[in-house]
């Protein structure tokens, strides 16, 4: 996995309140496969950028010339919400947005994101509606992320502190592999598969 | 004395392997995949891992399967994509070793109704599966969750996952629910009440006498439903009811593994005084059937109630969020709920595919013709045999109803069920997102009695008139 340190892109507002996953990408797109080279790029918020003929959709945020080459979105409360499909992680990835900072996730998008080396940032509603105000006026503008120090830096410089769960940060810091930090306590896992299936033998 | 402890906290910590800063290793017991799990099983081969524990690993097709002509198995379907994830899936699991319940299995389902039926979803265990909806295992007092395909790997690679520990949420439904109102009413209230991100970063374990007092297939619709107000898991307490319903299905432990089994599940009730860390009530005397309005299973309200006028809703962002809402939907702020008028009906899902909610449609179909095109599709191919054998399917087709095969079908029309563009469905699924049913498909959800109510009517119906 890539390391997630420091992002400085340009930032997309999404003024949308829970911003499902299948609005992320449609359940009907997931059966195709990640190819290269353009990956899961094509299907982001796939109904919402392409009309019924696949035109692209004018009005759309990520249409607008300025916000094209967005690689981060700043959204509003319970983004990534429904859906466990980390194609909606992949989709957006693969077209460049490597951050969503909004106030509150979907629990197991949340998770999704961290497992691929994205950065979800939460921040006050207020300030995340802020920053979207300012990204409108702005169009274009870059925001700054720094995982090190937990600060998003706004389009007036202004620095905003964030809290992230210090495993998760560990974690995207050094891009650790999930599978092998889990592989480290093999021998714990085989002492803890030994009694757990000698007390319900039905479950071995 | 002991600290009383949620049952939560019981199965939390008889799974813990190892801890680290804010987060556990937790053991999985059984680990559920279907198609959709081919991301994971392709990371795996990449890392040139197997699958470290496969009889702890269970594969069903249900996403991609058709839900007509299933006689000729594979052959039904022509779309060569959806045959490939169908393909994947049987490869991937004789490639590793896993059971696998493919489409021409009689054993085949959807996952969350055939992990009950078959036994192996159980009291106290640790089940994973990669769809949110996982949480309507812990119906039986089982912590289940959804995962992403990247923690389906490490399961997979492992059996093993770090998770950080959510906090509690209990929510208490006192009361006796009247004639026409079941399991699906009280998840959507529940929703409605506390919001789709209500219970974000908890898991809810839902009590009361009301909910004692359902039956496995209206606890394992609400618990379905956990994760739409935003939970971690959803569980409910084991009692009779659920040690009932698993004696003699084919993995539940037989014999003196029973008696050893039946000892430990009764001892995971939460204790008496066990501190959840917040609590919600509902009274279930006064429920009615419940539906949504809206493009969030959060809009919900009682048959009887009119669609809200979002200027004179006090919080703006819900103001917005219902404008938007509407106008997908296409109806008029402060019309009745039962001046709906729909344009299909669709009965089935891992929220409402189980015998009881066929038998509850029925009820309402006998002697009754439908108005609109409908289907449904039975949570499991055994559930449809069952249905058969009751006479179900003909009272089914006799009102109208097309008698499919086994599948998630039209809830999230992956197999190509589609709900066509501006078309309003009455459906017993979970999810009433926007274009989730096809693109631009308008769907209201509520209880199988009330899709069937509706189908018969043309229009939103509140069941009781029709019992």
């Amino acid at each position: 996995m890539t390391p997630f340190t420091k992002l400085t892109a340009v930032a997309a507002p999404l003024d949308i309140a829970n911003v499902d996953t299948d609005k992320v990408i449609p359940a009907r797109l997931l059966r195709k496969l990640r190819s290269p080279p353009h990956g899961y790029a094509p299907y982001l918020f796939h109904d919402m950028r392409f009309d019924a003929e696949g035109r692209e959709r004018p009005e759309f945020i990520l249409n607008q010339p300025a916000y094209r080459n967005a690689g981060i979105l700043v959204g509003d409360v319970n983004f990534g919400c429904g859906s466990s499909r980390e194609g909606a992680v992949y989709a957006m990835m693969d077209h460049g947005i490597l951050s969503v900072i909004a106030p509150s996730f979907g629990d197991i998008h949340y998770a999704n994101e961290i497992q691929n080396g994205m950065l979800p940032v939460i921040l006050p509603e207020d300030t995340c509606r802020n920053i979207r105000e300012q990204l409108h006026a702005k169009p274009g503008a870059e925001l700054s992320i720094d995982l090190e120090t937990q600060t998003v830096t706004d389009t007036n410089g202004d620095a905003h502190a964030f809290q992230i769960d210090p495993v998760y940060k560990d974690r995207l810091l050094k891009g650790l592999d999930e599978v092998g930090l889990v592989l480290e306590h093999l021998p714990a896992i085989e002492a803890f598969e030994k009694r757990h299936h000698a007390e319900h033998g039905w479950l071995a | 004395m002991t600290t009383p402890r949620t049952m939560f906290d019981k199965i939390w910590e008889q799974h813990v392997i190892v801890r680290r800063e804010g987060e556990a290793l937790l053991y999985i017991d059984r680990n559920f995949v279907h198609e959709g799990a081919f991301h994971a099983f392709f990371a795996l081969a990449k890392e040139g891992r197997k699958v470290r524990k496969p009889r702890q690993t269970f594969a069903t097709a249900d996403h991609y399967v058709p839900t007509v002509g299933r006689g000729r198995g594979i052959d039904a379907i022509t779309d060569p994509e959806i045959r490939g994830m169908v393909e994947l899936l049987e490869h991937n699991a004789r490639e590793n070793g896993l059971m696998h319940l493919g489409i021409d299995d009689p054993r085949q389902g959807i996952v969350h109704v055939i992990g009950p039926e078959l036994g192996l979803t159980q009291p106290g265990l640790t089940i994973t599966c990669g769809d949110s909806h996982t949480s309507t295992h812990g119906a039986f007092g089982a912590l289940a969750f959804g995962i992403g395909a990247s923690q389906l790997k490490q399961i997979l690679a492992t059996q093993c996952l770090w998770q950080k520990k959510p906090r509690t949420l209990r929510v208490v439904v006192d009361g006796t629910l009247k004639p026409g109102v079941g399991g699906k009413d009280v998840i959507l209230a529940v929703i409605a009440k506390i919001g789709t991100a209500g219970a974000t970063g908890h898991s809810i374990e839902f009590a009361g006498s009301a909910i004692r007092a359902l039956s496995m297939e209206g606890r394992l619709t609400v618990c379905n439903m956990a994760i739409e107000a935003g939970a971690r898991a959803g569980m409910i307490a084991p009692d009779d009811t659920t040690f009932q319903y698993l004696d003699g299905r084919e993995f539940a432990p037989k014999g003196a593994e029973w008696d050893q089994a039946l000892t430990w599940w009764r001892t995971l009730p939460s204790d008496d005084g066990a501190p959840f860390d917040r609590e919600v009530h509902l009274d279930a005397d006064a429920l009615e059937p419940t539906i949504t309005w809206g493009t969030t299973p959060e809009e919900a309200l009682p048959v009887s109630a009119r669609v809200p006028v979002p200027t004179e809703m006090p919080v703006p962002e819900k103001r917005a969020h219902a404008e938007s809402a509407l106008a997908y939907m296409g109806l008029t702020p402060g019309m009745a709920i039962t001046d709906i008028r729909i344009d299909r009906a669709f009965i089935g899902t891992c929220t409402n595919g189980r015998i009881e909610d066929l038998r509850a449609a029925a009820a309402i179909l006998k002697g009754r013709k439908v108005v609109v095109p409908a289907w449904v599709s039975p949570g499991s191919t055994q559930i449809k045999r069952q249905a058969e054998a009751e006479g179900l399917d003909r009272i089914f087709s006799e009102a109208g109803f097309e008698w499919r095969d086994s599948g998630c079908s039209s809830c999230a029309a992956m197999n190509g069920d589609i709900v066509p563009a501006g078309m309003r469905c009455a459906s017993t699924s979970n999810r009433n997102f926007e274009g989730r049913q096809g693109k631009g498909a308008r769907t209201h959800l509520m209880s199988p009695a009330m899709v069937a109510a509706a189908a018969v009517t043309g229009r939103i119906t509140d069941v009781r008139t029709l019992l």
